[in-house]
Parts: structure tokens; C-alpha cells; sequence
């Protein structure tokens, strides 16, 4: 088979060094993957093409790159499924910096990995013997676990793209590894240290809930949702002097009060009512909404039954949070 | 066509032009709407940070209701579409339904497990036809450029959209562009995220959001973008001046619900569309189309 492939290419030795597209055709089994196709470009066509690899099995994540512009492993990419119009359009993973052609440079990635401590910290007397994890705590983190670092996540995440300063999806899911560890943290396995450090500016309420990390990772690591576990538990920690906590338990309130959501009350109870500079900065978007005819309902009705709503909330949450 | 009407929560809030105006595309394109008053909000993925399981069940609630009904639920907003989609997947598990409908019990209501929720942008590609819609297009926006905007939910993750079983859901805004008369203008930005669940979190990183993907289109010589999801409205359109000041440029792009791009193309007026109450000026735009200004 025949595969078209369109490659994004930079030389940082050029006079001019500049990303700059170029269009190769390898010929591969009709089986083979996008990796095949650019190790076939690299042995038969070019050999200054540089790329990094492997395993070849979608278990070592030296091979994450944009295919068609969505970060992936090349290795776990048929070529067939790829090809858009007959071509197959590769680039190096977003959020870090281009060594040369499809090598990144991974050192912000290995940063955040080490800025959320990735070992355990156990609190409080020292068990007789060893620590002991239950059988169904260490499942649930099988596949928080499987994360073989190969930054697809990191690659695609849209708040990195416009701030990296943030942890990321890579190092929050890591992070969750070892709250969720009942090892990890207070007798209770309550990691209080480390979720008041992930509740600060670029940690865990950073994350925009896109979903483009969930979608990237080859190996079912679902970062954001372990990012949405964390907020949960740090909420449950006690932690709710934040703008994101208020948020969702300002969400929360409305829909069991009302069963939807009064977004006129939201922004205000999100921002926290005694953040008298954070209002008033929203003052004027408030005056446009007027002005225009967008603002939200002031008297927000209840929808019909709302209280069989409320009851939902009681009876899966338990009494205890009303 | 019927269907039980499932409008979300910023249609009847921040983004009220919404409503109104797919209320008349749906009488032109004989798509009936029945309301389903008593369903509750999807939870918008935020009550599922908190907790996925009552998110799941108050879902489930409306699934129950819309079978109720013997109706296939259609939306208007891609997030709920998201949300709705996610749990339904999760609630195809038979154990999973079971304990969700011993919460719904109480309430006389069981969810079958049939629900199939399809937000409008969906119904007229796979249950309209394009064909139909076209028959509809009085006023084409011929010469109008056009940049699609999805919103994340009604993307990603596509195990929950069931894209193998609908691939054309993949340019399914390209496809209604296209057929209203317009011309599509093709962006990386396109499926990225609008910045709008951290807008009260970390504003500057949500507008950094607005002004990268707005100015794209713009760039690219884009007279409007066009959306699929209020949610992605609000944060592009009512907060686009903010985003255009921190990023120290212009931007003045026209953020089009995807009902009111229909509607104008149907030949209803600005004023039907409800466009006075967009926050960046759409007269240029009304101009082109010819629709004149509202």
C-alpha cells in the first residue's frame, strides 16, 4: 500500500530555521501504521528525517505526535484509518518546543510530573508492619496507572496552549494517582497537603473540561476525569475557598433548588460575594447584558416538580449535604 | 417530524435569542416541539464533578420522560447534547441503569434505556435530509464566509457521540454552511475549546480563548462564526470586546447561533432572529446577506 504523507519539518541548523511542510510516499504493508510509513521516509527517502520511537507497541510513548492534527501514538494509528483525501498529514505534538522535525522537547512535561511530588507521602504513625492497599482501591487505579507518559495529553490540552503555567492534564492525573492511593496522605487516606497546593492558581480549577485530553490519550487514562475526581475530593477536604469550588457548589444549589440553573446568581456566588473588586468588574458586562436584552431572568421560577429534583439530590448524595 | 424539546438552560437565560428563533426555523421545517417542562438541567458537567452519578440520574429522569412521551429528544445546545450523550453511555450498563432507576422510582418514572438525544444540528443532517432544507433556503448567504465553532461536548469524547455509526455528525456545521449558501471557512480552531466553564476561574486564560480562536477566523477572512452551542455564544460574542482589549487588537467578529444563520437564510428578518441583542455589532453582516439592519 501506498501511503501519502504530508509532514511538518523544521532544521534548527537551517540559515533560516522555519517549520515547513513536506509531502513523502512510503510504501507499506496494507496493515502497517502511520509509524511504519515515517520509519519507511526515514530509511528510504531521507535519512536526516528525524523521529522519535520505540516499541512500536503503543507501550513505551516515545511516538506521540499530531496526526491529522490530533495528538496520538503513530505506532497505535493504522495508516488506512488515517488517511483524509488519500493523504496523511503528521505533525510534532503541540505545548513543547521543536528539537528538530518530529522530536519535542519534554522538559515542561517532566517538570509538572515532578512539581505534584510523584511518590507517595504517607501522614501519621507508622504502620507495625507494611502499608496496606485493598485489592479494589489499587483497581480503581489501574487505569490512572496506565499512563505511559507519552504527552498526547499534553500535546492537545487548550489551556497550555494559552498558559503554560498550568500543571496540565499528565501531571494532574499523576497527582490523582496518589490522592486516590489510600496510602497516601492522613490515616483516613485523606491527601490534605496535596490537595490544598493543586486547589492554587494553575492546578486543578485551571482545567476547561474540553476533553481534548480524554480524547488523545491512547491508553484510557482519562485525565480530565481524574481532574474532575480531584476537585471532588478537594471539595470534600474542605477546601471551598475557591472561585471553582463556589462554582460548582453554587451549580449544584441551583439545579436541586430550582432543577435548573439561575446563571444570574452564579456569577456573583462563583466570584464569592465579599470580592467586592471581582463584581465590580463585571459591572460593565452586566450593564452591556441589560442594555442589549441578555439578562438572565431576575425572578427565577422553579420548574414544575422541581422538588421530586430535590429529592434525587438526597437520596444519591445522602441527607447530610442538605 | 416530532420530537420532546429539551431547550437547556442559557436559551431561556443569558442567550434568550436563542429560543425564539429556533422555535421558528423548527414551524418552517415542520419539526414539532413539545416541551418537556419538568425535565431538569443536564448538569452541564459540572454536577458531575461533584458527583456523576446524580448527574446520570437526573438525565435519566428526562430520558424517562421523553419515552414517556414515545418522542426522540432533541436539544439545542451542544453542551447538553454532551452530557446527555455521556450518560446515556454510561447508562447502556444494565447493573448502571438498575441503580439509576431505583433513584427515578419514587417519581413513577423508568428509563427503558431508548433514549436517543440529538441536538438540532444532528436532526437536519441525519433526519431532515439537506435536501429539505434547501427547499426551504429563500435568501442563500451567497458570498457570506462562514467559520464553524462545534463547542468541546458535541466533539469529544467520540465514543459517547457515536461517531462510527454517524461519521457525517463530523462536519455536520460544514455541511448546513455550505447548504444555506454560505462559504465555509475552515479553522484549527474550529473544535477547540471557547474558554466559557473557567470564565469566572481564570478569566484572563478564557479570554486568551476568545481572542485566539475569534481572530483566527477573522484573519482568515471569516464575515461571521457560527455555533452550535449558547454556552460558546456567550463566552465569543458577549465577552469578544474583553477578549479583544487584552489581546490589544480588533476583533469584531459576529457570533451567529447556528437557528439564526438558518433563519436569515430562510428570509426571516434580524429582528425575528433576535440579532439586536448580540453584543457585537452584525450590521456589516446584515448588510451583505441583505437582510438589512435590525
Amino acid at each position: 500500500m501506498d501511503v501519502k504523507l504530508r509532514v511538518q519539518r523544521f532544521d534548527p541548523e537551517a540559515a533560516d530555521p522555519k517549520p515547513y511542510w513536506e509531502d513523502f510516499t512510503a510504501t507499506i504493508e496494507d496493515n502497517g501504521t502511520v509509524l511504519d510509513a515515517l520509519i519507511k521516509v526515514r530509511e528510504d527517502t531521507d535519512g536526516t528525517f528525524s523521529l522519535r520511537c520505540s516499541c512500536r507497541s503503543s507501550i513505551c510513548g516515545s511516538c506521540a505526535m499530531r496526526i491529522n492534527g490530533h495528538a496520538g501514538l503513530a505506532c497505535k494509528s493504522q495508516a488506512k484509518d488515517m488517511m483524509i483525501d488519500g493523504v496523511i498529514t503528521v505533525e510534532p505534538a503541540g505545548n513543547m518546543p521543536v528539537v528538530k522535525d518530529l522530536v519535542v522537547n519534554f522538559d515542561t512535561f517532566w517538570d509538572k510530573i515532578m512539581a505534584v511530588e510523584p511518590y507517595l507521602k504517607p501522614e501519621g504513625p507508622e504502620p507495625e508492619a507494611e502499608y496496606i492497599a485493598s485489592n479494589e482501591a489499587m483497581l480503581h487505579l489501574s487505569d490512572v496507572t496506565s499512563c505511559i507518559m507519552c504527552g498526547a495529553c499534553f500535546s492537545d490540552c487548550t489551556v497550555l496552549e494559552v498558559d503554560p503555567s498550568f500543571l496540565g492534564p499528565a501531571a494532574l492525573a499523576k497527582a490523582y494517582r496518589f490522592t486516590a492511593d489510600p496510602r497516601d496522605g492522613d490515616e483516613n487516606g485523606v491527601s490534605k497537603d496535596r490537595l490544598e497546593e493543586l486547589t492554587k492558581p494553575s492546578g486543578m480549577w485551571d482545567c476547561t473540561r474540553c476533553m481534548e485530553c480524554v480524547q488523545a490519550c491512547p491508553k484510557g487514562v482519562a485525565p480530565m476525569d481524574r481532574i474532575m475526581a480531584l476537585r471532588d475530593q478537594a471539595i470534600e477536604a474542605g477546601f471551598h475557598n475557591t472561585n471553582g469550588a463556589r462554582h460548582t457548589e453554587a451549580f449544584s444549589e441551583s439545579v436541586q433548588h430550582s432543577g435548573w440553573l439561575d446563571e444570574l446568581r452564579l456569577v456573583p456566588k462563583s466570584l464569592g460575594m465579599t470580592n467586592v473588586s471581582a463584581l465590580v468588574g463585571y459591572a460593565p458586562i452586566a450593564i452591556q447584558a441589560i442594555t442589549h436584552g441578555k439578562m438572565p431572568p431576575i425572578i427565577h421560577k422553579k420548574i414544575p416538580d422541581s422538588k421530586n429534583v430535590g429529592k434525587i439530590f438526597d437520596k444519591v448524595e445522602g441527607p447530610k449535604k442538605r | 417530524m416530532k420530537y420532546a424539546f429539551f431547550p437547556g438552560c442559557v436559551s431561556r437565560g443569558g442567550c434568550p435569542e436563542l429560543y425564539p428563533a429556533t422555535k421558528l426555523i423548527c414551524q418552517k421545517l415542520d419539526i414539532e416541539l413539545q416541551e418537556m417542562p419538568a425535565a431538569s438541567c443536564t448538569g452541564a458537567g459540572v454536577l458531575q464533578e461533584k458527583n456523576e452519578l446524580l448527574g446520570d440520574t437526573l438525565n435519566a429522569r428526562t430520558f424517562a420522560m421523553a419515552e414517556a412521551l414515545g418522542l426522540p429528544i432533541l436539544t439545542i445546545c451542544s453542551t447538553c447534547q454532551g452530557v446527555m450523550s455521556q450518560a446515556n453511555h454510561r447508562l447502556k450498563n444494565p447493573e448502571y441503569l438498575a441503580k439509576v432507576n431505583g433513584f427515578l422510582a419514587e417519581e413513577g418514572l423508568e428509563y427503558k434505556g431508548n433514549a436517543n438525544p440529538k441536538h438540532l444540528l444532528w436532526v437536519l443532517v441525519e433526519d431532515v435530509g439537506m435536501d429539505k432544507l434547501l427547499s426551504l433556503i429563500t435568501r442563500p448567504l451567497a458570498g457570506v464566509r462562514l467559520a464553524p465553532f462545534y463547542g468541546c461536548y458535541i466533539v469529544r469524547p467520540a465514543a459517547a457521540l457515536d461517531f462510527e455509526g454517524h461519521p457525517e455528525r463530523l462536519e455536520s456545521l460544514e455541511k448546513i454552511i455550505e447548504t444555506i449558501g454560505a462559504t465555509v471557512v475552515d479553522f484549527a480552531g474550529k473544535t477547540r475549546c471557547c474558554g466559557f466553564p473557567i470564565l469566572t476561574i481564570n478569566e484572563r486564560n478564557s479570554m486568551a480563548m476568545v481572542g485566539k480562536h475569534t481572530s483566527e477566523a477573522k484573519d482568515l477572512g471569516a464575515d461571521a462564526m457560527i455555533t452550535p452551542c449558547p454556552l460558546c455564544h456567550l463566552n465569543l460574542d458577549s465577552f469578544q470586546p474583553k477578549a479583544a482589549a487584552q489581546a490589544g487588537r480588533p476583533i469584531d467578529l459576529p457570533i451567529l447561533h447556528m437557528p439564526q444563520a438558518i433563519g436569515l437564510a430562510m428570509g426571516l428578518s434580524a429582528q425575528e432572529m433576535g440579532l439586536k441583542r448580540h453584543i457585537v455589532n452584525t450590521k456589516p453582516l446584515l448588510t451583505k446577506i441583505g437582510a438589512g439592519a435590525s
